[in-house]
């Protein structure tokens, strides 16, 4: 009886020593959303590779997904993150208010408000489109089935609602209880509120639920690509919303860990040629498009894309839409 | 210390180490378990009154208290039909592969709850192995109330065939030859012999099945469609409380659920303390 | 036609009961062919019970297992011992064993000594306790990470003061392992109270008069004594530590190769579209499983008698 148990102590004492081993070279950790799995895993050899190609030690760079508010949420409660790439401004300027990590003036330290590449919202539908699906307004019709994870806890979800709020105030000429009962009657044909980009995804494309994913650009194409590209197309809306994913460094904890050089330099070569051109080849819009490869480009529609200045920025839209008791709370709500 | 108050309440004994033992005992219970739920009470406290009553109350939380605790309940009861079924088959008839049945009763004990919710969605949704044969009939089981209440069954499918099973086993086989005897046929004595003696192991099996569903997290999410107030657990809901920076919401909530959790633990007690008195053991 | 079988023997809870029960060879012997004992079922209701129960078993038990299985074979082998032998994979397998390995030991000095004060001695409160000793079975996976969160995040009652002096608890080891010991807390004294205060302390006052010492007396009476069940304990401890997910998830990060479990890696793994890889690893989990079972199989078959109070709760 005491084998198993003596075995088990000389497996941790053996594991915790390895693990010592690893902690040994400089550590890095990236605290990121969920549809950046692919670019950063793409990215962080190649910026080891120039790292110590520029005569600096070898680094690790530990990762961590989740969606965006919830990889925010961890950060805040104490999550060791020395950049932190999510999905939307607030869920930083939420780290930022909280903790004071982060300075309040954030933004604007990288060029394009922090945003090294971008994306937009569209439509993942299956193969020959067969509800027909053209715009935003026929995943309003009766009986069509939305699938789109919920934007109080993933930030990609938040632009899905932003983008879909924007064609409504279009149409109904911004008649604002028309855009609401608009926006609410494609919620209530959700049939699943995953809380992540990646679990709406899977139950999309994997379980066969819905007639339509409302995803972001680059994650459609991932699950084209990796899903098989004979089973889905993507439906480009005539409008939608300049998706802006920011990156940040987070001082307080990188000061403390002594990774602040090591931090900034891997956030300013995402803006090099190397990490744009490979934002591009992972269906981000990079901010700097010249130094993408051309066949990268040429997969981007071009569409009327809605910024959040035109939400008034997220320090106005959060509280709106997706405060305690905002739209979007009004949606499921039973009516009384 | 609390364990010299004690010590002087204990009968005489000329067995050693209980000052240590207990001492170990309450140390332990107090550092893992009293404090943080102490925390957690002395947390939800800190809102005030009117604030933690607005949170408990607000009806999205209502709403997935009402998912968990029905679908909890449901679940139970499809366990205590079934599990009664499994341990009767189990303890009184001999068929092929008895041994393998009894063996992998305890699966949900030790199967990783992740593990059965992926496992349950990839088999009910509609196009897996099980959800395909549902669809043509319209049946939605996974992400509907429906799905949970399959995810709670998995959870709380041993908890009735092993409490029932033991009970069921020692059950003294001349009081059914009597019934037998003086003329009731099978139907009735199960009705007025068996079922009666059964009752109180069913009972604290249903309990235990219950309390476990109620508070379940990792086998559920996958398979529910989490939409506020129609597929949203309690546990998630904290979850997303806590995602949404809204602590106060989260702990109102959590503290309500331990709430539950204590009245789950003492009905068990009661079952069983009633049982020890008529029936001279533990359910 | 299935004979009916009495009570068997290893499993008798006492042998009063299986001298009443009449053996059913001896009795075919005697009887007519189309005899029925008054207390059993015709062979049709047996058979249609016994495929009830089977057919719920297989719907609700074994599919879900077999679909593991499957799945995590679907790519084939090379992409089974891919997913395997990934670091990360490996990272979340020595994290899980890490885990365990802490929090089993734990919980079962915890369990002994729990054990040892209720079932050995008289004292005021003792239902409380053992009330309170249940209390993790029946609290949220959830709660139990939220709580830890709420004493030891940065925005925590001890935040500021961790933070201070550089210690890390939630989002590192020393937090999966407190949300994975609150969890299991209640499994290897669950099954040892009972058990030992059926014993009664007959035996280790015998030993203590004459004369052995108190340790002496615990390692040489009271242990063998309870071996199995203890056994069984650290068993059906050790299958939750492994398999915890709600609990860990909230008090992990999700880093990989550093703060994932092997449940939590599944999760990852089936986010990242490699299906058979998060079954892969889900697998080797049901593989532990099964193994659990096989052992606490044998152990029931083997040692029945000596386990057979632990199911008094």
């Amino acid at each position: 009886m005491r084998h198993p148990i003596k075995a088990m102590i000389v497996a941790a004492a053996a594991s915790l020593c390895i693990a010592d081993a690893a902690a040994a070279a400089d550590v890095l950790t990236n605290v990121s959303y969920d549809p950046t799995r692919e670019f950063y895993r793409a990215y962080n050899a190649a910026f080891q590779e120039q790292w110590q190609k520029d005569g600096h030690a070898p680094v690790a760079i530990r990762m961590s997904h989740g969606g965006s508010g919830a990889q925010a949420r961890a950060v805040i409660d104490g999550l060791p993150a020395d950049v932190v790439t999510l999905a939307l401004a607030a869920d930083i300027d939420a780290i930022a208010e909280k903790t004071g990590k982060i300075p309040a003036d954030w933004q604007g330290r990288l060029p394009g408000n922090n945003c090294p590449y971008s994306s937009t919202i569209v439509f993942l539908v299956r193969k020959g489109n067969p509800q027909g699906i053209k715009d935003w307004d026929d995943l309003a019709r009766d009986g069509m089935a939305v699938v789109t994870p919920n934007p109080k806890t993933s930030g990609g979800a938040r632009w899905n609602f932003l983008a879909a709020w924007a064609y409504g105030e279009k149409h109904f000429a911004g008649d604002e209880a028309k855009v609401e009962a608009f926006v609410g009657k494609i919620y209530r044909n959700a049939p699943v509120l995953d809380t992540g980009a990646r679990g709406a995804t899977t139950t999309f494309v994997q379980r066969g639920i819905g007639d339509v994913l409302i995803a972001w650009e680059n994650e459609a194409y991932l699950a084209m690509e990796e899903l098989g590209p004979d089973a889905f197309e993507i439906v480009t809306p005539s409008i939608s919303i300049k998706a802006e994913p920011p990156v940040a460094l987070v001082p307080g904890n990188a000061a403390a860990d002594g990774t602040e050089a090591v931090a900034k330099a891997y956030l300013e070569q995402l803006y090099s040629p190397a990490g744009q051109a490979l934002a591009a080849r992972h269906y981000f819009r990079p901010f700097h498009p010249e130094m993408a490869a051309p066949q990268d480009l040429r997969r981007f529609q071009d569409l009327d894309l809605k910024t959040i200045a035109d939400f008034g920025g997220w320090a106005e839209a959060q509280p709106r839409f997706f405060g305690d008791g905002g739209v979007f709370d009004q949606i499921y709500k039973p009516a009384e | 210390m609390a364990s010299l108050a004690l010590l002087r309440l204990r009968q005489q004994s000329v067995i050693p180490g209980f000052g240590p033992a207990l001492g170990f005992t309450l140390l332990y219970l107090s550092l893992i378990v009293l404090i943080p739920l102490g925390a957690l009470v002395l947390a939800a406290a800190g809102l005030g009154f009117s604030e933690f009553v607005a949170l408990a109350t607000d009806p999205r939380t209502l709403a997935a208290l009402k998912l968990s605790f029905l679908a909890s309940l449901a679940a139970a009861c499809v366990n205590a039909v079934f599990g009664l079924l499994v341990a009767w088959v189990l303890v009184r008839y001999e068929f092929f592969g008895r041994r393998i049945v009894e063996a992998i009763i305890d699966l949900p004990f030790a199967l990783p709850t992740a593990v059965a919710g992926i496992a349950l969605t990839a088999l009910y949704a509609p196009n897996g192995w099980v959800g395909q044969l549902l669809a043509p009939l319209q049946w939605k089981v996974a992400y509907t109330p429906l799905g949970v209440i399959v995810a709670l069954t998995f959870v709380g499918l041993p908890f009735v065939v092993r409490t029932v099973e033991p009970v069921l086993r020692d059950l003294d086989r001349d009081v059914e030859e009597a019934s037998a005897t003086l003329g009731a046929g099978r139907l009735s004595t199960l009705r007025r012999v068996i079922l009666p003696a059964l009752l109180p192991a069913l009972l604290t099996g249903f309990t235990l099945a219950l309390a476990r569903a109620v508070g379940e997290y990792g086998s559920v999410i996958f398979i529910a469609g989490n939409i506020p107030y129609v597929s949203e657990i309690a546990p998630l809901l904290i979850v997303i409380r806590l995602e949404e920076y809204d602590y106060a919401a989260a702990t109102a909530l959590a503290a309500e659920m331990l709430a539950i959790s204590f009245l789950m633990l003492f009905a068990i007690n009661l079952i069983q303390a009633s049982s020890r008195r008529r029936f001279g053991h533990a359910a | 036609m299935l004979p009916e079988t009495p009570i068997r023997p290893a499993l008798a809870r006492s042998a009063a009961a299986t001298a009443t029960t009449q053996r059913p060879d001896a009795r075919e012997r005697v009887l007519p062919r189309s005899w029925r004992s008054p207390t059993t079922e015709r062979p049709l209701v047996r058979w249609l019970l016994i495929a009830a129960a089977l057919a719920f078993l297989g719907l609700v038990l074994v599919l879900p297992l077999v679909l593991v299985f499957v799945e995590a074979l679907k790519g084939g082998i090379g992409v089974y011992a891919a997913a395997i032998s990934d670091p990360d994979a490996l990272a979340a397998i020595r994290l899980t064993l890490t885990v365990s390995a802490i929090t089993v030991p734990a919980n079962l000095v915890f369990g002994l000594c729990a054990a040892w004060a209720i079932a050995k001695f008289q004292f005021f409160g003792k239902s409380f306790l053992i009330t309170l000793i249940d209390l993790p079975f029946s609290v949220s996976p959830v709660v139990a990470g939220l709580v830890f969160v709420l004493l030891f995040g940065s925005q925590g009652f001890f935040g500021p003061f961790l933070s201070a002096n550089g210690i890390d608890i939630v989002f590192a080891v020393p937090g999966i392992v407190l949300a994975t010991i609150f969890v299991t807390f209640p499994f290897v004294a669950r099954e040892l109270i009972p058990l030992m205060q059926e014993q009664g302390s007959g035996d280790e006052e015998a030993a203590i008069s004459l004369g052995a010492s108190g340790f002496k007396t615990f390692w040489l009476v009271t242990l063998p004594n309870v071996r199995w069940a203890l056994l069984y304990g650290v068993l059906l401890c050790n299958a939750r530590a492994m398999g915890e997910f709600g609990a860990v998830s909230v008090v992990s990060g999700h880093i990989r190769g550093f703060t994932d479990t092997m449940p939590l890696h599944v999760e990852i793994l089936y986010n990242e579209y490699s299906f058979s890889a998060a079954f892969a690893v889900a697998s080797i989990l049901a593989l532990l499983a099964l193994l659990t079972l096989s052992i606490k199989s044998v152990l029931e078959w083997r040692h029945g008698e000596s386990l057979k109070t632990r199911r008094g709760h």
